[in-house]
């Protein structure tokens, strides 16, 4: 690293001070929501085809080998498209919900740790920023359903706000499960304390908490089958009724890029981040040395990923008052129970977890 | 008392869950059972009506002599039929109109023809390009339409034929 910074210093001599910290800051950055914003594009197709294939239909098709270029055509004609206003809303705040709801997508993703010291920002409080930024996105789909001036996306916008809050009680509760086994709220130190293979991972010592947020994160990311805002049998599309083109397409990455911020948590939090699932099993361990920690982590979330597009293609829409039932009366006090246990577990050290 | 357990146990393994997930899993796997249209068709019963045509006579003689049953049929009143003695003193239509608009496709028509002039042929992927004169059928396009389809028509109404 050093080197490399002496061969940009000597080539260009100016670069430094605060243009230096700026230019390494935006290119970090674009390193990171490119790349993004690919996966999210290419994850709306991974999308069509398994729910298609798990309805033994094709799924897309037409568009380049396989339809491969399909979410390029979608993203052409989104850009493309008309956006339009409705008559009577209010038009400031009706263009500042998306960028409400995209901002906190991509913000929240700078202190992921994909690799042994690849992050962009190594926050001490890391866990916390991310329960932070993630209750910011709500604001984009209550903003959504404000700023409409209509009925079904207020609707929409009311329902999901309610399950927000009721959903991260939820996560947050698990999350202080992990956080009192790791003894740390920064996730560089939630992957290190899970090194050393399989065993080490969080999810056995907290199997319950890890069903909690992976449940809990379907909602708070308003997928299937807890997609209540949009719920087109009721309120026809939600908050995303009055919006088109590329306000929309906004939204729509926003909610795609949360879901996968939710598989890769999930990964850290619970299945040992970057590490190799081979550490400490001598032959594979030396075989997989190779393989990048960025690869296994990515390798587990896209199960993860796969497994929101399953429960989709499975599970019809709950009825508002049962998720409700769900979060209050079932999640919340088996969370607050587990927390006793993990409490007794710290305490006596039990398992190789502490 | 047994089986409450046993449904405490399901309740708390998620029991339902999984078995929707394993279905959707076998699923996902199973062949697929679209079929890809433009390349790939089902098959149509003879008795398909789809788009009009008018038919000839094998020695190339229009089989249409303007009796007008057809358009005293339709009950969506899409046929419009003019007619003229030719010089050969036989009757013969001068304009033979269907608005596809209108037509409901109920083959009343064929039904009414004495004969078997006017048919419905099997062809359902037709398209209008001039919207309001592209859905007028006219007595050239009809006969085109009859022309271009000649073996499927003969074809489709043989294997109808013992049952009319």
């Amino acid at each position: 690293m050093t080197e490399i910074w002496q061969w940009i210093h000597e080539l260009l001599p100016w670069f430094d001070g605060i243009v230096a910290s700026i230019a390494i800051i935006l290119i970090k950055a674009i390193a990171l929501v490119m790349p993004l914003m690919l996966v999210v594009a290419y994850f709306t197709y991974a999308e069509r085809k398994i729910i298609g294939y798990m309805q033994l239909r094709i799924g897309p098709n037409r568009v380049g080998p396989k339809g491969w270029l399909q979410p390029i055509a979608d993203a052409l004609k989104l850009m493309t498209k008309e956006i339009i206003f409705p008559s009577k809303a209010n038009i400031y705040l009706f263009l500042l919900a998306p960028v409400l709801a995209i901002a906190p997508a991509i913000t929240i993703w700078a202190v992921i740790p994909f690799d042994e010291g690849i992050y962009v920002a190594n926050l001490d409080i890391s866990l916390l920023y991310v329960l932070a930024i993630g209750s910011v996105g709500v604001y984009g789909i209550i903003l959504a359903g404000w700023a409409s001036n209509s009925k079904y996306p207020l609707l929409g916008a009311l329902r999901s706000a309610s399950l927000m809050v009721s959903y991260e009680i939820v996560i947050g509760f698990a999350l202080i499960t992990v956080v009192m086994i790791a003894g740390s709220v920064n996730l560089n130190d939630i992957v290190m304390a899970q090194k050393g293979g399989l065993l080490n991972w969080y999810f056995i010592p907290l199997f319950p908490m890890m069903i909690i947020f992976l449940i809990s994160a379907l909602v708070e990311t308003n997928r299937a089958p807890f997609d209540v805002v949009e719920g087109e049998s009721e309120i026809v599309g939600g908050t995303h009724v009055e919006y088109s083109g590329m306000a929309f397409a906004v939204f729509f990455l926003a909610e795609y890029a949360n879901m996968i911020f939710m598989a890769v948590l999930a990964v850290i939090l619970f299945f040992g981040g970057w590490h190799s699932p081979f550490e400490g099993i001598s032959y594979l361990e030396a075989g997989f040395a190779w393989v990048p920690g960025i690869i296994w982590l990515l390798a587990k979330s896209s199960f993860f990923m796969f497994l929101y597009l399953w429960v989709r293609a499975t599970l019809p829409r709950f009825r508002y008052d049962q998720i409700m039932r769900l979060s209050w009366k079932v999640f919340l006090p088996w969370t607050i129970v587990w927390i006793f246990v993990v409490a007794l577990m710290t305490q006596f050290k039990i398992g190789p977890w502490f | 008392m047994i089986s409450r357990i046993r449904k405490l146990v399901k309740d708390f393994s998620l029991g339902e869950l999984r078995g929707g997930m394993r279905i959707t899993a076998k699923e996902l796997f199973n062949k697929k059972i679209t079929v890809q249209f433009p390349e790939e068709r089902i098959p149509i019963s003879s008795r398909f009506r789809g788009l009009h045509a008018l038919r000839r006579y094998p020695n190339g003689e229009e089989r249409c002599i303007a009796c007008k049953l057809c358009e005293a049929a339709c009950p969506a009143n899409a046929i419009t039929i003019e007619s003229k003695i030719r010089e050969d003193g036989s009757r013969r239509t001068t304009q033979y109109d269907i608005d596809l608009f209108k037509c409901i496709f109920c083959g009343f028509c064929e039904e009414a023809c004495p004969v078997d002039a006017i048919v419905e042929t099997q062809i359902f992927d037709y398209v209008f390009l001039d919207s309001r004169k592209g859905s007028i059928m006219t007595k050239d396009r009809l006969l085109e339409v009859g022309d271009n389809n000649e073996r499927e028509i003969d074809k489709a109404k043989e294997q109808d034929a013992k049952y009319r």
